[in-house]
Parts: C-alpha cells; sequence; structure tokens
C-alpha cells in the first residue's frame, strides 16, 4: 500500500494509528488543557478535532471518547490493555487508568 | 525484479571467507572475565586493536556455556574484524574459541595465562596483535552490492513515537531490502508479548510459525512466569517506556514489531548468537529485550550494522558493530541530538512520509558501510553485554 500523502500546512498535535482505536498519542511538546487539537488518523491521514482535557506530555494518550472501567483499550486496531477507571473524552490515559491484561 | 534499490553499492572489506564487513577492526578478546586484564594491557601496548572485555566465562556450563562460546566465537568471526588475538586462563576453552573463529580463514593467535603469567603473556600476545595491525591496515575497501549487507535492529528506550515513526522507518528498509536479498535480524523475544498472534503470521509458513509461537510460550512460562515476584510493570515497559508514555507491554509489542515493516516475513528461528543457515533472508533471534545484550547478540550472529530506533533515547553502541540511531521524538532530536543519525521527527508532524524515512535510513546505511561513523562510534559507545541464562557452577 503506498504511504498516504502529508497534510499540508497544519502540524497535528496528536496522532491516532487506526480508526477503531480509542485513545490517541500527543506529538507536540507543551499541550494544554482546553487546546482545540487537529489530530490525524495515521492510516489514511483523515483529520477530525478533539478538545484536550487536560495537560498532557509529549508521547502520552488521550481518550478519544468517553471510557469505562472495564473496557479494552485499542490502538494500532489491537488489545493494548484494559481500563480500570473511568475515563472522559480529551482525558489523559496512563498507568493510572490503564493496566496490562499480560503479567 | 530490479528496483530503485538494486544498484546501490558500498565499499566493504571482503573476508576470507567471502562475508562482507564495513569496519576493520582487530581485537584482542578474552575467553573468561579474569583475562581482561591481559587483553586490556595488550591494547595499550599495540594502537590500532581494541580489548572487548566482558564479566563471564568461568564454570558456566549447558546452554549458557553454549551461549557463552557462541557469542564468543560469534563475535570474533564477525566479518568487521579483520584479525583477532584470543587471551583466556588456561589452553583448552582458549583453542575451543580461537578454533571457532579460524573456521572463517581470517588471522587468529590464542594465548593462555596459565604457568606463564600475564607479563609473558602480554608480550607474546602484543607481538601477534602488531602483525595483525599491520596486517589489517593493508586491506583495502572493494565495491560490493548492499545485499550483502547482514543488517540487525533492535529498538530501545521506546516510546509512543517509535510505534508512529521510527520503528515504522526500520520496517520499511526492510521490505525495501529483505527483496534485494539482504540478510535481517530481529528479537527481543519478551517484547513481542501482546503482538505474538501478529508476529505468528509474519513467518514464512505454519510450520516456522508454530516453532516460533512455541518458543515465544516458553520463555514466558520457562522465564517471567517462574521469576516473576510483581507484575513487571516497573521492567517491561520500563521506567522509561512509561515516562515516555508507553502503558503497557501489548503496547509496547504492537511499536517494536513495526520494525519488520509491512511485507517481510521471517524464514527461521536462531538461538541467541546463533549465525543463520538458511542463506538470505529475514530471521528472528530468541534474545533479551535488553539494549547492549540484544546488540551483542545479534552481532555475534554476524550483523554487520545494527538498525536501533530509540524514542526517549537510548545511548547504546558496540564495539563492532556501528550502531545507527533513529528517532522521530521531536523532544529527543532537541534535547540529545549528539546520539542522532536519522531524524524522522518530521513523521509526527506530518511532513515525511514513511516511504521517505525508509529511505533516509538505507541512504545512512550505505554511508555507514562506507566508513562514515555513526554518533555511538564517535561518542565511545562500545557496550559488549553477554547474556547469561543461569547461575555459573
Amino acid at each position: 500500500m503506498p504511504d498516504p500523502k502529508p497534510i499540508p500546512n497544519e502540524i497535528p498535535q496528536l496522532l491516532v494509528h487506526d480508526h477503531e482505536d480509542n485513545v490517541g498519542v500527543v506529538v507536540v511538546e507543551g499541550l494544554t488543557a482546553g487546546t482545540d487539537m487537529l489530530c490525524c488518523i495515521t492510516h489514511d491521514n483523515s483529520t477530525f478535532r478533539l478538545t484536550a482535557g487536560a495537560d498532557v506530555p509529549i508521547g502520552h494518550k488521550i481518550a478519544l471518547r468517553d471510557l469505562k472501567a472495564g473496557e479494552t483499550a485499542t490502538k494500532y486496531g489491537e488489545d493494548i490493555g484494559k481500563i480500570v477507571a473511568d475515563i472522559p473524552q480529551g482525558a489523559h490515559v496512563h498507568t493510572h487508568n490503564c493496566k496490562t491484561k499480560r503479567w | 525484479m530490479t528496483s530503485k534499490y538494486s544498484n546501490i553499492t558500498i565499499h566493504g572489506y571482503r573476508r576470507e571467507n567471502g562475508r562482507v564487513g564495513v569496519r576493520n577492526h582487530v581485537i584482542i578478546l578474552p575467553v573468561d572475565d579474569i583475562s581482561n586484564a591481559a587483553c586490556e594491557a595488550v591494547a595499550n601496548n599495540v594502537k590500532g586493536t581494541m580489548a572487548i572485555p566482558h564479566a563471564y566465562g568461568r564454570l558456566q556450563f549447558g546452554e549458557d556455556l553454549d551461549v557463552h562460546f557462541r557469542t564468543i566465537i560469534g563475535t570474533g568471526a564477525n566479518a568487521n574484524v579483520a584479525a583477532v588475538v584470543v587471551i583466556g586462563i588456561e589452553p583448552g576453552w582458549t583453542k575451543k574459541i580461537a578454533d571457532g573463529i579460524r573456521l572463517t580463514g581470517k588471522p587468529v593467535a590464542e594465548f593462555s595465562i596459565e604457568q606463564k603469567g600475564d607479563f609473558e603473556t602480554i608480550r607474546a600476545a602484543s607481538w601477534a596483535a602488531k602483525d595483525f595491525v599491520h596486517h589489517a591496515t593493508e586491506m583495502q575497501r572493494e565495491e560490493c552490492s548492499i545485499n550483502e549487507l547482514w543488517i540487525s535492529t533492535k529498538c530501545g528506550e521506546s516510546d509512543t513515537t517509535t510505534g508512529l515513526g521510527s520503528c515504522p522507518t526500520v520496517g520499511n528498509m526492510y521490505d525495501k531490502l529483505l527483496p534485494e536479498g539482504i540478510t535481517g535480524f530481529f528479537g527481543e523475544t519478551s517484547e513481542i508479548t501482546g503482538a505474538e498472534h501478529i508476529c505468528q503470521t509474519r513467518a514464512i509458513n505454519k510450520e516456522v510459525g508454530e516453532r516460533w509461537y512455541k518458543m515465544w510460550k516458553s520463555y514466558q512460562d520457562d522465564v517471567i512466569f517462574a521469576h516473576q515476584t510483581d507484575d513487571l510493570s516497573d521492567s517491561q515497559p520500563t521506567k522509561g517506556n512509561i515516562e515516555g508514555g508507553l502503558t503497557t507491554i501489548e503496547e509496547k509489542a504492537l511499536g517494536n514489531l513495526e520494525k519488520i515493516g509491512r511485507t517481510s516475513q521471517f524464514i527461521d528461528i536462531l538461538e541467541p548468537a546463533e549465525a543463520p543457515g538458511q542463506g538470505n533472508g529475514l530471521y528472528f533471534m530468541d534474545s533479551s529485550s535488553a539494549a547492549a545484550e540484544c546488540v551483542t547478540l545479534m552481532a555475534a550472529g554476524g550483523a554487520v550494522i545494527h538498525t536501533f530506533p530509540t524514542g526517549q533515547g537510548n545511548v547504546v553502541g558496540n564495539p563492532i558493530v556501528p550502531v545507527i540511531k533513529i528517532t522521530a521524538n521531536p523532544r529527543t532530536v532537541r534535547t540529545m541530538n549528539e546520539h542522532v543519525d536519522v531524524d524522522v521527527s518530521g513523521i509526527l508532524r506530518r511532513e515525511q512520509t514513511i516511504d521517505e524515512a525508509g529511505d533516509a535510513l538505507i541512504e545512512m546505511i550505505r554511508r555507514t558501510a562506507n566508513g562514515r561513523n555513526t554518533a555511538a562510534e564517535a561518542l565511545g559507545h562500545r557496550e559488549f553485554s553477554m547474556t547469561k541464562l543461569y547461575r555459573s557452577a
């Protein structure tokens, strides 16, 4: 499959691997709560907007929708672990609210 | 079928056994930990040589000893090495290692310390080392096809940007160069956990896939579940991974596996430090996910260039193999730039495609093969770490 075309003009704040994912990755430094983020799905470079609910460091994840404890976190279109506390859309997703299912 | 990658040539060192190296080291190789001092003294006497000290080699047995021998012999046999002085405490294992390296046809001299002492051993070994330096420095690079390179990969201090950028860059390189006939290595057994169902499907056929799964499962059962004292949440992912935004081993593994691209398939499974035996193609080496251990094992297997994606900034190098660092993390590019060989942070800004990043890595592989020192080489990173399977006798 050929690589999708890059988006001109605007740098995204959040990248999402796959349409099925419910988390995305912050790819800029100094993201602050309230930022109207340009979000890009790398699979096909389609875009959407989402408001950041917290100051989230570069590389860390943000919930794309409200997530409930017990749900599965999905990234790369795959299971990356279980949500262990309710997470509102736009909030930080990390070790405090998401755990491995393995060891 | 030819592609734009078919005609890439490099200038390397053609060894006696036909293999192509990209460096021309004369190494002083200890069989065991207590021979490190003599090796370092020889390397100090004779300029243009390098001692490779390490921590083990006494009273090991069984499979653990096999890994030790394979690692030391494989290091000496690597095509980046022109000639080898081997020093051990006693003649038996010293000869075993020297003879193992001699199968390549390269010059090897061996010395043992007992009944002579360090002084006499260092004197005799220094004469041999000096002869080898004269021999090696007269060797000339010659034109070779890029497909003669054996290229390994392992990532380190990963974060979410490795799965988005630097690992897919390596994967794109493999998708382009494996069809040209290179030999590739990937591994990191513990770090496939969460992506094992995908990795198994990337085997060339069902039989290899089933053997791969059995190897992975036995690691889980015999090592992780047998020894874990907690949930491994501080070890795998590491503290650095977590700081970089990786939350679980599954997330880390899915990013890791991006290093074999979209189309590449592996043709066989290697024991730690084992050399490929099925011709050119991609191999999975059963290996630790710790950077220096893994690079050391793959170098012993015969890799002459290592491609190393990093997110948070792992600084590892290797004594005999140039380690090319690739990062997509703009903060790491900003704060640790002296360690970065290939900056692919444009992928995160959507200014650079994976295809373009893969081409940039191939160009850096070509330049590195031709002699450009990597950041790790320039900074003196020579980490050589033996894999230890269990306690010595």
